[in-house]
């Protein structure tokens, strides 16, 4: 044994193991082995598994491996549980979710050394970070029960939730998904990843002895297969997932056409931008935060660092110190940095993707200190000579590995930091505000921390861009994903569909069109801000209800919908950056020029429709209005500050998704296409719009309106033919970044399926929606999906 | 102090004191896990225990401070720790002592009279502290007269509107004055930190401190209302860090004020030895201004000794 007197020269750190016993105790009063908690008890151990102590590769106990048939009982004893849960005071949702938040903290070190145990990860995380958190998650959402029905009014919970979380956060990821839900009124079957089930089977444990009613949280757990029958089951009416991108494709397939609500939290390759003004001593700090934090196994870690060119050698010399200082190893151990990787599976997947990097030409650096012998470990590693085309650039390594490229300005910071398909979480690292401000707007990420990472909180929504998912978890913008309208008593008016529109020959109709004597009108596709031939030269007839002819309109195919993407994009980095104000006077003014041509409109309508002059004018009219409303929103749908706990702000921004694809309704052919194309540039998206299949003339009569109200050319951009062929082809575009689309339940299936190619965010819809009805036909639930989320972390002082 | 070659100082670099930035937030965070990071337990922790015990300057610096309470705390920092307690440990072959006494001018030749044979030096504050607003040549003046009387170290204090105008020039030239009058004495510049209001300002003085010539970088005056914190130590063993890499030469640090506990005292060493590294852990480069802390790691001593928490009218008081 060591001396003081030898230590006293030495000063080495020596052994600090944090006690395991008691949580060794629970695993052992449950027999070593566990059956699901369903309906507020246990049940029996069935086919099982082990999961594994990732520092030793010991086991530590066996779970169960869920059937469809313990599926069916999770969901049914949800069900159940429902109607009493959902028809809680608030009051008293609150009080079980307090409940739940002082039940962590109490046992709180026990949840910190059962998930150290299970997941490797070091004690000080799970004592210092993912607990607290997850009590701070709690607390958080309790507020959000006390408040449900008076900030989310008109909305009530989904149902039963089903939701499936990943193994490097395992009892956060739990807290995340378990506390909205709750909040909000639903009842919850959750499956824990099969590598890290411990601490979700104690917190039920728990949650039940602390008073939650029986089914309101029911843990399942097993592997893939597990999940894939809660996600395919028809009665839940929820999916919450994070995970793989991969794995998230699959269940956007899955549930599509389903109406099952969705939101996703998948990967990233998070950039990690460093300017040459930056407080590079704090950038190494950041970096260790970034990427050597739970090993490295973060969705949002900071993993691509960008450094400005002249700076690069200076931060490389000073990481490559840093990370000989770091420390890894038993991750119990209270003064390690890092623990083990959670699989040997995991570790396998790093090690052979550090070495396809270094075979792609990538210098590998890694600390000179040994590595331990058994267990999953793998060190801190620096990756330079890397470039976007390198293999590690661009797949998630999910592992404690940094690759790092240089920039020269702030515009190819910008570029490089985009060019990814994820969209998660960017670090930016300036001393310079103005610099900093204008860059955290540009990245495509749904978390940007300034001058710092992996900042979270309950208050603050987390969730990503592009194929990193969609949907939020924290904060008000969380609490959405947990809620629906709630449905009215009187339900929607129901509009007759009628007419239709046909490529010709001419010979299937049998009349000349009105006003043949006028000179031809024929409508063509609007691309770019000018009136543009279809591709393939065929057009499309439109006919009255009764088969008269009305005119002719372009058949758009799949190149005039990529011809419109292209001028879209041409319009839309200037129209998302141009003031609310002005979109506002350009809506007002769109608005003016429909109103002075108010009976054309209407006439044309009528013609359309079968319907009666005044019918006309009222639709007509109610566009004005409706362009009226979000001209008043454009500079009005405002983001929003969150309180989170530092000395900074959290900036929840509304930014626009982008180029959007809509299928506008097939009634109501003016009104319907204004209500959801005016909602989505009024928030600075640019669209591609088909318009009412069987009524397109309402839209393109549109043109010379929109050319007359200065309305950029490639904002809107229009392509009449058949509405699902189109509406399936702008889903399955890479380059579109959300679809909304209003048709048949075939059709909402084909785009959900095709959507998830690049995980575009989708509103889909096949119900009859009363457009006249402003209660339903515009406002803030529009809106909502018209932006997405940017949370700015700036934490300030000097 | 050993035979390291001293810090001569170098031209002042404006360029580089004007690029200094630091990030506050930052270096909270940072400062907020240098204690939950690292821990230490057992013989371990009684080592580094112990090496805390040694780098301290113990010190008394009040307007009542007599010959007598003077030789009181010298005895004190010649038998640091309870003689059955040096055995228990089994470090008595180490003979563990303080680093240094300090004291005002006045004291400094009843603490050299005190201390004779012991090794230990005695460090006087200096330069009209802890203001430093008498007259330059008066302060100048003050450090030849301290070394005169026998005073091996010297703790100086800085012009603080220097720092607060940006007079760089000015800072160097001062310092650099101080260095020239203190001749074969080390000389530590004490930066009150607590009154430059900023860690960037913090860092830019340690920078020209350096650059001027001092054997270490001082945080506070203990008279300051914010004294020696991690975030400020942060700021400053960083450009030490810096100075090493590019000039080869090691500048010590010294934080000073409110350092009173034990586990405080471990957090500044494991900051030390995390930042710049084990050469950081001597009294030739690292010193903590202090007095009761003393006391306080006397008691987690014994405690490692005989597993009892212990009492400090146990321990004999300085």
């Amino acid at each position: 044994m060591a001396t003081v007197v030898e230590l006293f020269q030495t000063m080495e750190y020596g052994p600090a193991p944090e006690a395991d016993a008691p949580a060794r105790a629970w695993l052992a009063a449950h027999g070593g082995a566990f059956g699901h908690f369903i309906g507020g008890t246990w049940t029996k151990v069935g086919k099982t598994f082990e999961t594994f102590d990732p520092s030793t590769g010991k086991s530590l106990a066996r779970v169960t491996q869920g059937t469809a048939k313990d599926v069916e009982a999770a969901v049914a004893a949800a069900r159940k549980a429902y109607p009493a849960w959902s028809r809680l005071a608030p009051h008293a949702r609150a009080r079980h979710l307090y409940a739940l938040a002082r039940m962590v903290q109490k046992h709180s070190r026990l949840f910190a050394v059962l998930e150290t145990l299970d997941n490797g990860k070091p004690i000080r995380e799970t004592r210092d970070v993912d607990v607290p958190l997850v009590a701070r998650h709690f607390y958080h959402h309790a507020g959000w029960a006390q408040l449900a029905d008076a900030e989310f009014a008109g909305y009530g919970p989904v149902g039963v939730v089903g939701q499936i979380i990943p193994w490097n956060f395992p009892l956060l990821m739990l807290s995340w998904k378990v506390a909205p839900a709750l909040a909000a009124g639903n009842t919850v079957v959750l499956k824990p990843a099969e590598f890290t089930s411990l601490t979700a089977l104690l917190f039920a444990e728990f949650a039940h002895q602390a008073g939650l009613p029986a089914g309101v949280l029911n843990i399942i757990t097993g592997d893939g297969e597990t999940g894939a029958a809660l996600v395919n089951h028809p009665k839940v009416d929820k999916i919450a997932f994070t995970g793989s991108t991969e794995v998230g494709k699959i269940i956007r397939k899955a549930t599509a056409g389903s109406g099952k609500k969705l939101s996703l939290e998948l990967g990233g390759k998070s950039p990690f931008i460093v300017f040459e003004d930056a407080d590079l001593d704090g950038v190494v700090e950041g970096v260790v935060d970034a990427i050597w934090f739970n090993q490295g196994q973060v969705c949002c870690a900071g993993s691509r660092l960008l450094v400005q060119e002249g700076i690069a050698e200076t931060l490389y010399a000073k990481l490559r110190a840093r990370m000989e200082k770091l420390r890894l190893g038993p991750p119990l151990d209270k003064a390690v940095d890092m623990g083990a990787i959670v699989a040997p599976v995991q570790l396998e997947r790093i090690r052979s993707l550090v070495e396809q990097g270094r075979a792609e030409g990538a210098q590998v650096w890694q600390p000179s200190w040994p590595v331990p012998k058994t267990g999953s470990y793998y060190p801190p590693t620096l990756c330079t000579d890397v470039f976007p085309s390198s293999t590690i650039a661009q797949v998630e390594i999910f592992g404690p590995v940094l690759v790092s490229m240089t920039f020269r300005t702030p515009e190819e910071a910008v570029a490089l930091a985009n060019n990814t398909p994820f969209g998660l979480a960017a670090s930016v690292w300036s001393e310079n505000i103005n610099l900093a401000l204008d860059i955290a707007p540009k990245i495509k990420a749904g978390v940007v921390w300034v001058n710092a990472s992996n900042l979270f909180d309950a208050a603050s929504g987390f969730g990503g861009y592009r194929e990193s998912g969609f949907g939020r978890e924290g904060g008000r913008e969380g609490m959405w994903e947990y809620v629906t309208r709630r449905q009215t008593a009187d339900g929607r008016r129901q509009t007759a569909r009628a007419g239709s529109a046909v490529r010709r020959p001419p010979s299937a109709v049998s009349q000349a069109p009105a006003g043949a004597s006028a000179i031809d009108r024929t409508s063509k596709l609007f691309i770019g801000g000018k009136q543009a031939r279809p591709d393939g030269g065929y057009t499309r007839a439109v006919v009255s209800p009764k088969g008269r002819l009305l005119g002719e309109v372009g058949d758009g195919n799949r190149k005039d919908i990529r011809n419109a993407v292209e001028a879209a994009h041409a319009a839309a980095k200037g129209w998302a950056s141009s003031t609310g104000h002005l979109r506002a006077q350009i809506l007002y003014y769109i608005a003016e020029n429909l109103d002075a041509r108010r009976d054309e409109f209407a006439a044309r309508i009528a013609a359309m429709t079968s319907s009666t002059a005044a019918a006309g004018r009222r639709e007509v009219d109610a566009a004005v209005r409706r362009l009226f409303t979000y001209a008043a929103w454009a500079d009005k749908w405002d983001g929003a500050v969150h309180g989170v706990p530092l000395r900074g702000v959290a900036l929840a921004m509304h930014e626009p998704i982008g180029v959007v694809g809509v299928a506008a309704p097939a009634d109501a052919p003016l009104l319907g296409f204004i209500s959801v194309v005016a909602p989505l540039i009024a928030t600075g998206n640019t669209v591609v719009a088909i318009p009412s299949e069987p009524h397109p003339l309402a839209a393109t009569d549109l043109y010379q309106v929109f050319e007359t109200s200065d309305l950029p050319a490639g904002v809107v951009n229009i392509v009449t033919g058949e509405r699902d062929a189109l509406a399936t082809v702008l889903a399955g575009h890479e380059d579109v970044d959300a679809v909304w689309y209003c048709g048949s339940a075939e059709g909402v299936k084909a785009v959900e399926v095709a959507s998830a190619a690049n995980m575009k965010r989708t509103w889909c819809t096949s119900d009859e929606i009363d457009w006249l009805d402003a209660a339903h036909g515009e406002g803030r639930g529009f809106l909502r999906e018209a932006v997405q989320v940017k949370n700015i972390w700036i934490p300030y002082g000097e | 102090m050993s035979a390291r070659l001293r810090n001569p100082g170098e031209p002042l670099d404006l360029d580089r004191v004007r690029a200094i930035r630091v990030n506050k937030s930052a270096a909270e965070r940072r400062a907020a896990t240098i204690g939950t990071r690292r821990t230490v337990k057992k013989q371990w922790q009684a080592a580094w225990l112990l090496r805390a015990l040694t780098v301290i300057d113990l010190t008394t610096l009040s307007g009542d401070d007599t010959p007598g309470n003077v030789r009181r705390l010298c005895a004190k920092a010649r038998h640091p720790l309870r003689p059955d307690l040096e055995d228990a440990l089994g470090v008595t072959s180490l003979h563990p002592t303080v680093a240094a006494v300090c004291v005002y001018h006045a004291m400094v030749p009843t603490a050299v009279a005190a201390l004779e044979g012991s090794g230990i030096p005695v460090a006087a504050v200096s330069t009209g502290f802890p203001a430093g607003l008498s007259p330059f040549q008066q302060r100048v003046e003050e450090i030849g007269a301290s070394v005169q009387a026998g005073a091996r170290e010297i703790d100086v204090v800085i012009t603080r509107a220097h720092v607060l105008t940006g007079q760089w020039e000015k800072l160097y030239d001062e310092v650099r004055a101080f260095r020239a009058a203190c001749g074969e004495a080390h000389l530590k510049v004490i930066l009150a930190t607590g009154e430059l209001a900023t860690l960037t300002n913090v860092a830019r003085a340690s920078w020209v401190a350096m650059q001027a010539g001092a054997d270490f970088i001082k945080t506070s005056t203990g008279k300051e209302s914010v004294n020696a914190t991690l975030p400020v130590s942060l700021a400053m063993v960083r450009q030490i860090r810096e100075y090493k890499a590019r000039t080869g030469f090691s500048v010590g640090y010294k934080p000073a004020g409110g350092i009173r506990t034990a586990k405080q005292a471990l957090e500044f060493l494991m900051l030390m030895n995390e930042e710049l590294g084990r050469e950081w852990l001597e009294p030739t480069l690292f010193r903590f201004g202090a007095s009761s802390l003393l006391t306080d790691l006397e008691r987690q001593l014994e405690m490692f000794v005989t597993g009892r928490y212990a009492a400090a009218h146990h321990h004999p008081m300085p």
